[in-house]
């Protein structure tokens, strides 16, 4: 369970997030979506614990995030935008890496490693270097890192970003199928994939929310019966802000 | 503990599996040997303590070597984001500084240990005392492992390796020219004598040349000590005031 309250940030005395709360339990897949720079991938930062908010709390399966950093990290997998990684290793070594940081050893280490190629379709890589690899391998390669220690919750940033189409396909339908026994919070630009792997979703614009509901809800709220008419309505243009 | 050893092997992985590490050492031992033999003549010398032949010219050398091994540390991790992977591990950050910085001195205690022939020659050659050379390996260590602190302390500022390289190298520089003979004199005959023990006392030559004679004092280690600890704790400072 994710459980955020009042969440702000400002950089400087510019504010990215605004006064955010909201809640995503067991069994749920949250669709977040919005402009670029409405604040997405700084809220999944501070809900991963990578820096403190503002003011505001962060609470991960009941374990406060300022309190208990460690234990709440734990229970998170987490898949940053840029997909980063150690472009010297291998992305067995990298992966076998995570998994002994997650205190993963031994067989349980390489069931884990082996469980996390298989699921991503890394197995034409596994021994290759990572500097190496496509784009879409690599954020593959980010993807299974976030899988190793089975979380009970997964924050994924644009997850199917720089993926060719089937990729994509398998990435959402592997959200969907995890989403039934975990907590998933995702950040995507395609709408179809709200619909296609979100239980709920929510809209942000510049720090805040501005729809939230299923994405039926969201569609009849539009009016037009489309997800993508709601969204102009709601967010701001950049030529306009 | 077993966090910072999974940091470690990592660090140690990828030290052996770029060319930095090895072209380090490599360049050290060469430079050491040339000062060593040809400058300063050890043969002819018969320096058996080692300490003016081939320690003397260590911290020098340390000058621009440590930071080029140290320079990766953690302006790599900012440049490629993997910083925010670290930042989400169910892991302390002291961890990783420790992980990260024990793994830079493993690379420096190799460079140290291949440079056994020339104890095997004093050894041969002479009848050393063997206690004042381990000494001096230890007053030389001790300047790497302050080295690598502070170079830890400066690339946790930026993701530029050069910005990193060259920041560092200049101050060890400074660390290493003040209380350096020359500097020290120049100080005494402007300011006296009692400015110029203080001023000399802050600087890394001091107190190396003093392992160097096989001394053990508790300044010394005091001083080592003082300087790795505030860099690291510069360190972890720099680290999570970035993130706030
Ligand atoms: N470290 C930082 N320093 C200053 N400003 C920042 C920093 N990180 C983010 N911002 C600002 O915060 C705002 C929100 O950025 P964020 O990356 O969260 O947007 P996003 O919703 O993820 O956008 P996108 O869809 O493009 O990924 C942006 O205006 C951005 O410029
Ligand atoms: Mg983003």
């Amino acid at each position: 369970m994710i459980e955020v309250n009042n969440l702000c940030k400002s950089f400087g005395s510019k504010v990215a997030v605004d006064d955010l709360s909201f809640k995503v339990k067991k069994g749920e897949v949250l669709g977040f979506l919005g402009p670029n720079g409405a604040g997405k991938s700084t809220t999944m930062r501070m809900v991963t614990g990578y820096f403190p908010p503002t003011s505001g709390e962060v609470s991960i399966c009941d374990i406060n995030m300022r309190t208990h950093p460690e234990q709440a990290k734990a229970k998170i997998g987490y898949l940053p935008e840029s997909a980063p990684l150690y472009d010297d290793m291998s992305v067995k070594g990298f992966l076998k890496f995570t998994a002994g940081i997650r205190g993963l050893a031994g067989s349980d280490q390489k069931d884990a490693v082996e469980r996390a190629i298989e699921t991503c379709f890394l197995q034409k890589v596994a021994y290759q270097s990572i500097d190496t690899l496509s784009k879409g391998y690599r954020h593959r390669t980010c993807l299974a890192q976030s899988l190793l220690h089975d979380p009970e919750v997964l924050i994924l940033d644009e997850p199917t970003d720089g993926l060719d189409p089937n990729q994509k396909y398998e990435v959402r339908e592997l959200i969907k199928r995890l989403g039934e026994s975990k907590t998933i919070l995702f950040s995507t630009h395609i709408l179809e994939e709200v619909e296609a792997s979100c239980t709920r979703a929510v809209i942000v614009d510049q720090g805040r929310i501005v729809a939230d509901g299923t994405p039926e809800e969201l569609r009849n709220q539009s009016g037009k019966d489309s997800l993508q008419e709601l969204f102009r309505q709601v967010t701001t243009l950049d030529t306009a802000a | 503990m077993k966090d910072i050893f999974t940091i470690y092997k990592r660090e140690m992985a990828s030290y052996f599996n770029q060319l930095t590490a090895y072209i380090s050492i490599f360049i050290f031992l060469i430079f050491v040997m040339i000062m060593t033999f040809a400058v300063a003549q050890f043969m002819r010398v018969g320096d058996a303590s080692l300490q003016y032949t081939f320690f003397y010219w260590h911290p020098l050398v340390y000058v621009l070597l440590v930071p080029i091994v140290g320079m990766r540390m953690w302006s790599d991790e900012h440049r490629s984001n993997t910083i925010e992977l670290l930042g989400t591990f169910p892991i302390s950050t002291w961890s990783v500084i420790l992980g990260k910085y024990l793994a830079a001195a493993t690379v420096w205690l190799v460079a140290l240990a291949l440079t056994f022939p020339i104890w095997i020659t004093t050894n041969y050659l002479g009848d050393p005392d063997n206690f004042v050379i381990f000494s001096g390996y230890l007053g030389s260590f001790l300047v790497c492992l302050s080295f690598l602190a502070i170079t830890s302390l400066v690339s946790s500022f930026t993701k530029d390796q050069v910005v990193t390289l060259v920041i560092s190298s200049f101050v060890c520089f400074l660390l290493f020219l003040i209380g350096f003979d020359q500097v020290a004199r120049w100080v005494q005959t402007i300011f006296g004598d009692e400015a110029s023990e203080i001023f000399t006392s802050t600087g890394i030559w001091d107190h190396f040349r003093s392992l160097n004679v096989g001394n053990f004092r508790l300044q010394d280690f005091v001083w080592f000590a003082t300087v790795i600890l505030v860099s690291l704790l510069g360190t972890n400072f720099i680290l999570n005031s970035k993130r706030a």
